[in-house]
């Protein structure tokens, strides 16, 4: 009965989101208040249809309903909760299921706190939202619907693929999707001003919060699955360059690039058209994320059903919102009024470099990603592109940009003396020399690379902290008066601030494990010992155990510094009661590295094959990403983007531009 | 510098800027790229020793031996061609006898390939079609088990 009345809520949310689509639209192209106020409720009733849908599905879910064909081919009563609940979002259905209800929350979310819009943007915003959510509501109910009954109903479930059983991913797809669709408001923007022809910078104020509430999602999506990637897959990479990890970086680099745009638009009045083509191509790509991964073109454990209805559909909808945009902008867009212009050296000038580097990287990810796909289409060949080429390509350009980043933040508006923003970052770049030199005395024998990358990140971490320094007068006053005026600085200042230093210790993290990774692959028996790194690890004993919901093997190890035991780890060889088998990795985490034990299969002689590694430092990778999306909230939270502040504002900032 | 001289300048610096990507891409795309082979298509094509490579097909059913250490020899077939691997390494946990598997590596002079990189995965996708169906017709195939 619940599992009906989920279906039944989805396929009204779809007649609501169609209302939406078309009434707020014609009311704001024929000056109708009562209709363009309609989309507000529209948006309010979509949103709690939804989640009702969304709520059913997750009560079949967490009750073992097997009588749904979805929790019978996705779940097992003797699954624990926690996979039960992620369970819901761990298939095809469920998952785009869960997009629609983030959409309708960010559309929500638009409704209830865009009071200070001005009436026609905002009914053209939801109107696009809805357009967004009728497409895809069609495509649940159409081809994906979750809540197929079974008769008669099984008495036990297929089982949740067991890779997909773990706490860091049962968060990753919500954080996600969160980014993905969150960049659907900034799309909706975009296409509501082109209609409207006006972008000012108000419209860039009322968009930047969105993009980084978007783009901390994003970011935080993006490490859970990479950690989960380190420590489930057990391969001791933390990036593969895959398809499906490339389709979630793309929208991440666009909407870098838009959030720094953006300012530009906001501070300055410029780069208006380029900021619209940005919020556009933003969602574009996470639209084609959402297809890669969702369409089985690709296969990997994303690809939960290979259905080329389902791709079909899903292209189309691609073509449509992509074609649609694309075609909006083409033609609108020249209507659009060109901002001032500005001189190459200036904070504009730094930013329209930051976006050229980070579209260039963009473009060269994409067609990496794209190009084996469209090469197998046309001549039938199979081609990996790797590691290798992203290296070659990514790397480079993204070099320039990390090297300018504490430069292109010094600069000042329309006209700057490079020689003095130099100047400035003097302390800077001695502290990067000499973190470099420090590294270069403890690590003279390994790559000479791994020194000059680490002082990248150092240069970048406190290239990050001047501005800061300065502002605060460090140094030049006593503390107590530094750290009020700390306090009392802008909190996008601040979030800015430890953003960029984020990106260093990321940076930091990342030579560190790809020039110091040691691997080492060996048989064992119990008793043996090696050398892995600093370390000494010890193969104690292999024992059967038993869990809930699998059977498995259990290898013990210890780990010694020198002669002293620091710990024990364990690596798991599980086998799932309905499906699958998974290796753990046994993990041990220390302030200067990990050591990585995997435990595999029988050898000849009789022993076990271990794989090890030590990855140096690699923890400081998901602590920059932490960072970063520290930074995001704070600059999030900054006054100039709450509530009320726009709308005292609004009378002198709101006005056209013309 | 006049208005429109700078505005040359930041559009010519631009389309330099892309123009070393481009450059960068395509240069990598030529030198980086791993073609996907059948053992037939190895024959087919006289794909020459040294050449990187990723070996796809079935891993043969009594194929396996483990020997010294971490090494494993097997042979992967597409049921005309069959050719030997060998690998140095942990095998994944999918990875059984009978069933699908992708080796990166290239071949030695004596036409053993060696494989720094095995995956296993259950699915066609990761087959040529023609052989997919080839495995299909002959009931060999076990289809995209979960």
């Amino acid at each position: 009965m619940i599992a009906e009345v989920g279906h039944f809520a989805l396929i009204l949310a779809l007649g609501v989101a169609l209302f939406q689509c078309v009434v707020p639209l014609l009311g704001a192209h024929c000056g109708n208040r009562d209709m363009m106020a309609s989309a507000v409720p529209a948006a309010l009733i979509q949103l709690i249809l939804i989640y009702v849908s969304f709520a059913a599905l997750m009560h079949a879910y967490i009750t073992s309903d097997f009588s749904v064909q979805n929790v019978f081919e996705n779940s097992h009563s003797t699954k624990p909760l926690l996979y039960k609940i992620s369970g819901v979002w761990g298939n095809h259905e469920g998952s785009m299921l869960l997009w629609v209800f983030i959409l309708a929350l960010f559309g929500g979310a638009v409704a209830l706190f865009g009071d200070y819009l001005p009436p026609s943007l905002k009914a053209r915003v939801l109107a696009v939202q809805g357009s967004i959510g009728t497409a895809f509501l069609l495509f649940i109910v159409m081809t994906s619907n979750p809540f197929v009954r079974l008769d008669p109903p099984p008495i036990e479930g297929n089982g949740l693929n067991p890779l997909l059983q773990d706490p860091a991913l049962a968060f990753h797809p919500p954080f996600l999707y969160a980014g993905y669709v969150g960049l659907s408001v900034a799309f909706s923007f975009a296409i509501a001003a082109l209609i409207d022809g006006k972008v000012d910078a108000a419209w860039a104020r009322w968009v930047r919060p969105w993009t980084l509430a978007a783009w901390m999602f994003l970011t935080i999506g993006i490490s859970m699955g990479s950690w989960w990637a380190y420590y489930e897959l057990g391969w001791g990479g933390w990036w593969f360059w895959d398809p499906v990890e490339n389709a979630s970086f793309m929208p991440w680099l666009v909407s870098t690039a838009l959030l720094h745009s953006a300012i530009v638009v906001e501070k300055r009045n410029a780069l208006k058209i380029w900021t619209v083509l940005l919020s556009i191509l933003a969602f574009s790509l996470s639209l084609l994320g959402t297809f890669l991964v969702r369409s089985g073109v690709l296969t990997s454990v994303h690809a939960f059903a290979v259905d080329p209805q389902r791709g079909f559909f899903i292209l189309t909808i691609l073509c449509l919102f992509i074609g649609g945009g694309l075609t909006l902008f083409a033609w609108r867009a020249p209507n659009l009024k060109a901002g001032g212009f500005f001189s190459p050296i200036s904070r504009e000038g730094g930013l329209v470099l930051n976006n050229l580097f980070l579209c260039a990287a963009c473009a060269a990810v994409l067609i990496g990603t794209l190009y084996p796909l469209g090469l197998e289409t046309i001549t039938g060949e199979k081609i990996s592109v790797g590691p290798p080429y992203f290296d070659l390509t990514f790397g480079p350009i993204m070099l320039p940009l990390l090297l300018l980043v504490p430069v292109g933040a010094l600069l000042s508006w329309k006209r700057a003396d490079l020689g003095a923003a130099l100047q400035r970052l003097w302390v800077a770049a001695a502290l990067a020399m000499g973190t470099g030199l420090i590294v270069l005395m403890f690590a003279h024998r390994g790559p000479w690379l791994a020194p000059v990358g680490i002082s990248l990140g150092a240069w970048l971490f406190f290239g990050s902290f001047v501005d800061l320094a300065n502002r605060i007068a460090l140094f030049r006053m006593d503390a107590s008066a530094s750290f009020s005026r700390l306090m009392g600085l802008p909190r996008s200042v601040l979030g800015m601030t430890l953003a960029h230093a984020g990106l260093g210790v990321m940076i930091v993290g990342i030579v560190c494990i790809s020039l110091w990774k040691v691997e080492h692959i060996l048989t064992m028996k119990p008793g043996d010992r090696t050398d892995v790194g600093n370390y000494t690890v010890e193969f104690v004993s292999e024992t059967p155990m038993t869990a809930e919901n699998y059977t498995g093997l259990a290898g013990r190890f210890r780990v010694y510094r020198g002669d002293q035991e620091i710990a024990n780890v364990i690596s798991e060889k599980r086998n799932f009661k309905p499906s699958g088998n998974t290796t753990e990795v046994g993990l041990l985490q220390t302030m200067f590295g990990d050591v990585y034990v995997v435990m595999g299969d029988t050898s000849a002689d009789g022993g076990r094959v271990v794989r090890m590694y030590y990855n140096p430092f690699v923890t400081l990778i998901w602590a920059g990403a932490f960072i970063m999306f520290v930074g995001g909230g704070l600059s999030l939270s900054d006054r100039r983007y709450r509530v009320g502040a726009p709308k005292r504002r609004k009378t002198s900032l709101g006005v056209p531009a013309e | 510098m006049t208005r429109k001289q700078k505005r040359l300048a930041v559009i010519l610096g631009g389309l330099a800027m892309l123009g070393v990507a481009a450059g960068l891409v395509l240069y990598a795309l030529r030198d980086t790229i791993v073609f996907f082979y059948t053992p037939s298509e190895v024959v087919q094509k006289n794909v020459q020793p040294g050449t990187r490579m990723r070996l796809g097909g079935l891993v043969e059913k009594g194929s396996v031996t483990k020997a010294d250490g971490a090494k494993v020899n097997f042979i992967i077939t597409d049921m005309t061609k069959t050719m030997n691997v060998s690998y140095t390494g942990q095998l994944p946990d999918l990875f059984r006898e009978g069933q699908g598997v992708v080796a990166e590596g290239s071949m030695d002079a004596s036409g053993t390939f060696v494989a720094d990189t095995v995956l296993a995965k259950h699915d066609e996708k990761y087959m040529p079609k023609d052989v997919a169906d080839r495995l299909k017709a002959q009931g060999v195939w076990k289809g995209s088990a979960p």
